[in-house]
């Protein structure tokens, strides 16, 4: 593959064939919780977006320009989790700030992804995969947009089955667990088209 | 090996304290609303704050207290206040918890929007006696196998001003089951003109944050941090009879206004029903038989609805709602008063509605 094309295939990759929720199963805690109500998700699915995004980006910096040169690489889990806390709360300040209506629909849900494993996944696999600055961010774009298609199909189901009979013991985590199973079944289906990692 | 330490040391330390240094930056300019004046009641009260708080918070710090059972996390929906200016729009993590009616006097849940602006807040006066005690417990005892009473005496401020029905919310502090602070609602069982004290009925649920906390690891003589009073369960003025309903540790705030009604000298027509599986989950009963002979027209009827053979019970049987339907006549003019749990009330308000009591004269507290 040319160079140039590696950040749109990684991109492509990271929304489909490796989805970060449905292959590496990360980021389950607010996708099990916020995923019954459709409206949230959408919020919450673009906060972790934009997070992934632009962490991945930092971190590539932090990474590259601090921890390599210095051979901390071992310190990689502490110090990228603390960028990422760190930005989180400086974006949900300006938010708050700058504009009421983004932040009643983004902001409130900064808070919530901080600690989310998936931003911080994002992260590692870059660092791992070696991925350059560019291919980095269309990376943590990706896995995003592909963490919020997840998490829109789930709400639009569980939105369906809100009027079907459920056994009573898989109700609630039980059912949203199953589905994601079969969600991720399907999404094999486009393995092949692309490979990263 | 020792400059290696040294350097990634340094690094993290360096990087730690950068970011620390931005975030204090970006607190003290992005984040900073500057004072704020909140006007209360039509400016009835006047406070100026530093802003960027929740409201639930800030008001706290000035010493006026929101019912919030959660402690401010948005997921119990009691803090509720009317914002009649400023304060923007409802956010998304209030709107569960609100009504459209609620939504067009824009009510507010104080815990989730921040103070951003000046702003004029609508408060019911009586939250204004709301105040944080700090109390000894005094006496800790056994009422069954599943609910003690705890007396707590006040410390400071040494008195309380309670009506007769209403809570407190007990701190329970950081313990094996909670790591942080967490706050429970319990209802007066004492009389409001005994105001040095309070009795709590608690029972004991099990892995219940603060039931297990009382049952287990309170003694007498610890320090118990308490707020209130709050609720809008209390005995109504009017000379309609009262029909009392209580299950359980719902005994307490019913025996709170029959004690008041004795202080008082109210001789109203009042019968309390009081449901219980079996004698063992029968308690006070001593109390309430010298109240029948204290208060001039005072019925009090315990209903077992799995009496055992050896409680030898010759009182009433059945559910509580049977009992109820067997025994009330002609009530379409008295009040009543419920306290218990949710399935229980909603039960027996179905069947005093039957029986004619209009909604407006049904008064309940229900123990979630």
């Amino acid at each position: 593959m040319e160079n140039s094309m590696i950040p749109v295939a990684v991109f492509f990759a990271a929304v489909f064939t490796n989805n970060i929720l449905l292959t590496n199963y990360l980021g389950m805690c607010s996708f099990l919780s916020v995923s019954k109500d459709l409206k949230a998700s959408y919020g919450l699915g673009i906060a972790v977006t934009f997070v992934m995004a632009t962490t991945s980006a930092i971190n590539w910096a932090v990474y590259t320009f601090l921890l390599e040169p210095f051979n901390l690489e071992y310190l990689r889990f502490i110090v990228l989790i603390m960028v990422i806390a760190a930005f989180v709360q400086l974006v949900e300040m300006v938010i708050e700030r700058v504009s009421e209506s983004l932040y009643a629909a983004l902001g409130i849900f900064l808070p919530l992804i901080t600690v989310n494993c998936a931003i911080l996944g994002v992260s590692l696999f870059m660092v791992i995969r070696d991925y350059d600055l560019i291919t980095s961010f269309f990376f943590g774009l990706g896995s995003g947009l592909g963490w919020f298609l997840a998490i829109l199909s789930m709400a639009g189901i569980l939105q369906k089955l809100k009027k079907a009979r459920i056994p009573r013991g898989l109700e609630g985590p039980g059912i949203t667990l199953i589905i994601t199973g079969i969600m991720a079944m399907a999404f094999m289906g486009f393995s092949g088209i692309l490979t990263i990692g | 090996m020792v400059t290696t330490l040294l350097i990634s040391v340094t690094i993290v330390t360096s990087l730690a304290v950068f970011l620390a240094l931005l975030m204090v930056i970006a607190d003290a300019t992005i984040a900073n609303y500057g004072e704020v004046d909140i006007s209360i009641n039509d400016g009835s009260r006047q406070y100026t704050v530093r802003g960027g708080k929740p409201l639930l918070k800030t008001l706290g710090e000035q010493e006026i207290f929101i019912p919030s059972a959660c402690g401010g996390r948005g997921s119990c929906g009691l803090c509720k206040v009317q914002v009649v200016k400023g304060g923007g729009s409802i956010l998304p993590t209030e709107l569960p918890w609100l009504s459209e009616e609620e939504q067009q006097d824009n009510i507010r849940l104080s815990c989730q929007f921040k103070v951003k602006e000046s702003l004029e807040i609508k408060i019911p006066e009586e939250l204004f006696l709301v105040k944080a005690f700090e109390t000894k417990v005094a006496q800790i005892r056994d009422l069954t196998h599943d609910i003690k009473e705890v007396t707590l005496q006040l410390v400071d401020p040494p008195e309380i001003s309670a009506k007769a029905g209403q809570f407190i919310q007990f701190q329970v502090p950081e313990y094996e089951l909670t790591d942080e602070e967490v706050y429970r609602a319990y209802s007066l069982s004492s009389a409001p003109s005994d105001s040095t004290k309070v009795e709590l009925e608690i029972r004991l649920v099990p892995n219940g944050i603060c039931t297990t906390y009382v049952h287990k690891y309170l003694k007498e003589g610890d320090t118990v941090m308490i707020n209130g009073p709050y609720g809008d369960f209390y005995l109504r003025e009017s000379d309609r009879e009262a029909i009392c309903v209580a299950g359980g540790s719902g005994m307490a705030p019913i025996k709170s206004i029959l004690l008041d009604m004795k202080d008082k000298g109210i001789s109203r027509k009042t019968r309390y029903f009081f449901g219980a599986r079996s004698a063992g989950d029968l308690f006070l009963i001593d109390e309430m038989r010298e109240l029948e002979k204290t208060l001039p027209d005072f019925t009090f009827i315990p209903a077992l609805s799995e009496p055992q053979p050896e409680d030898d019970w010759d009182g009433d049987t059945g559910l509580i709602t049977d009992v109820l339907d067997r025994k009330l006549e002609n009530i379409q003019e008295a009040e009543a008063y419920l306290c218990g749990s949710p399935g229980m009330i909603d039960a027996c308000v179905k069947v005093l509605k039957d029986k004619g009591i209009p909604d407006e004269r049904i008064f309940y507290d229900k123990f979630a």
